[in-house]
């Protein structure tokens, strides 16, 4: 069983690192957005830091989302994964491996990324350690949710803006415990319980996403 | 009757809910009726062209 | 036993549907006139003023039975992709997909009366309470469900794609639900809060029941009559279709 997921990880990962460009795209992208805020909210420390968990938050959501279509999308063109749904193995296992290659090139850099966000709006130790320790948790829950999206809209016209639409209302309960285990941290009262939830979604996620996209899959490829 | 329709003061949004309601639930009838008649009609009218082409063959 | 389940089967033919789907569409129009008719009056004549909230509260008429409605066709469009996917039975995927704009429009319609019922009382026309959060968050459930539906070309894979997505969409609404009303009672939004059920008297909930079952017909009775055009749309190059509407013309 783990073999076949060792061998998706890795060829996923080599072809990601054959075209670095797209990992820099996403974390540009996030990095942007985030600075965009102070900008048109202006710079006042004190209003920064009580909106910085929600907005590093929907700036790395909105950057995962972004990469979603990423996922199947070449296996799609070429024909790779019309043949890798013909193999014995069960599709649940390859959309796993996929998505966690996909993580770890795309959500991997915003965890590392978002504490530097953080400095530019004034959030304390503890605040950063909370918001990586959230979005270690929340963006694979985002990965493994975006990928039913993104099996859904695979090869349609609007695809991207059709998966937005699909994919946001399920992302919505990831960034209340994400964005609030920051919240509740800088504010004293302990993030705890707000992560455990966020890893009780990612677990749910990571048993009950892949059944979806597979069924998308073969939808798709039919 | 002035006293009924002014609802105690609330009559804007008394009337604002009721009567956006009102409008939704006739309006989404209404439509629909234009739809499945604009439907039906081309239907039909594809039906008489093939029936045409068919009859000017055998003639 | 066996005869009725064949039986069953039989109408999940939409050529043999088509026909019963006219017949429903009439009976439940009639009912839903009746009893919205019934529901007005009552709403405005026999319910009595609410002693804290005036007149204003009989918003509520509307906008309970519209936010119950919005959420049940929901369910039901989920219960239809099920059997859908199960059955592989074409008709299911026609019917949710028939429901869809019903729903949509009864969510739009539980949030403008629910805004409309707390400019007055909350001085807001808009706030983040978790039941109107909740309420738009399906909105935009119900958005991108008919998105996606008019999105694929191709009816089959239409079908079952916007199946799997509202079977996605009823897992999460608990879920959903249940983070919002986290999140609404951490930013103390728990001081304003309706407060229907404290104050309801009997008329007061039949009425809305009234209002509720009439709306319910309606349903039905729009969702029959797309239903009938969407066969008619899906089936046009079919022989009974050219047969009926041949003899029409």
């Amino acid at each position: 069983m783990f073999e076949p997921l060792l061998w998706i990880i890795r060829r996923d990962l080599t072809i990601a690192m054959r075209r670095r460009s797209d990992i820099f795209t996403t974390l540009i992208f996030f990095v942007i957005v985030v600075s965009l805020f102070p900008l048109g909210i202006g710079p006042e420390l004190e209003t920064l830091r009580l909106i910085a968990p929600g907005i590093v938050w929907v700036g790395a959501l909105l950057a995962s989302m972004l990469a979603l279509e990423q996922i199947f999308s070449a296996d799609h063109r070429d024909g790779t994964l019309e043949q890798m749904l013909l193999t014995p193995q069960p599709v649940s296992i390859l959309v796993i491996g996929k998505v966690l290659a996909h993580w770890l090139v795309t959500g991997l850099p915003l965890v590392v990324m978002a504490p530097l966000l953080g400095l530019q709006y004034d959030l304390s130790a503890a605040g950063l350690g909370a918001l990586m320790v959230s979005l270690l948790l929340g963006t694979p829950a985002l990965s493994l949710i975006g990928a039913i999206g993104a099996a859904l809209t695979l090869g349609l016209r609007s695809g991207g803006v059709l998966l937005a639409l699909l994919v946001l209302p399920l992302y919505i309960p990831v960034l209340i415990f994400g964005a609030g285990a920051v919240e509740a941290t800088v504010s004293g009262l302990g993030g705890a319980s707000h992560l455990s939830m966020l890893a009780a979604i990612l677990v749910a996620s990571l048993v009950l996403a892949p059944l979806a996209t597979s069924a998308a899959l073969r939808v798709a490829e039919d | 009757m002035a006293e009924f329709f002014d609802m105690g003061g609330y009559a804007l949004y008394v009337w604002g809910s009721f009567g956006a309601t009102a409008l939704c639930m006739i309006a989404e009838p209404l439509l629909l009726r234009g739809r499945s008649q604009q439907i039906r009609r081309r239907i039909a009218r594809m039906v008489r062209l093939e029936q045409e082409v068919k009859h000017e063959g055998q003639a | 036993m066996a005869s009725r389940l064949v039986n069953w089967f039989k109408f999940s033919s939409p050529a043999t549907f088509y026909p019963l789907a006219r017949k429903i569409a009439v009976v439940s129009t009639i009912i839903a006139v009746v009893l919205i008719a019934i529901g007005l009056y009552m709403s405005f004549f026999v319910a009595p003023t609410d002693y804290k909230q005036g007149e204003g509260y009989r918003i509520i008429f509307v906008h309970v039975p519209a936010s119950w409605m919005s959420m049940f066709i929901y369910v039901v469009m989920a219960g239809w992709a099920a059997l859908g996917l199960i059955f592989n039975t074409r008709l299911s995927a026609m019917m949710a997909q028939s429901l869809a704009p019903t729903g949509a429009m009864f969510a739009f319609l539980s949030l403008w009366t629910g805004s409309f019922w707390g400019k007055p009382m909350w001085g807001t026309w808009w706030v983040w309470d978790a039941r109107i959060t909740s309420e738009l968050i399906l909105l935009f459930l119900y958005l991108g469900y008919m998105a996606l539906r008019s999105a694929i070309d191709d009816p089959r894979r239409g079908d079952r794609a916007s199946a799997i997505l509202l079977l996605v969409g009823v897992v999460n609404i608990p879920i959903i639900y249940y983070s919002v009303q986290w999140w609404n009672t951490l930013h103390q939004g728990s001081t304003i809060k309706f407060n229907e059920e404290s104050s309801m008297d009997d008329t007061m909930l039949i009425t809305m029941l009234i209002m509720t079952f009439g709306f319910w017909a309606y349903s039905i009775a729009v969702s029959m009559v797309r239903v009938r055009a969407v066969i008619l749309e899906r089936e046009r190059s079919s022989s009974w279709v050219r047969e009926q509407l041949g003899a029409e013309t």
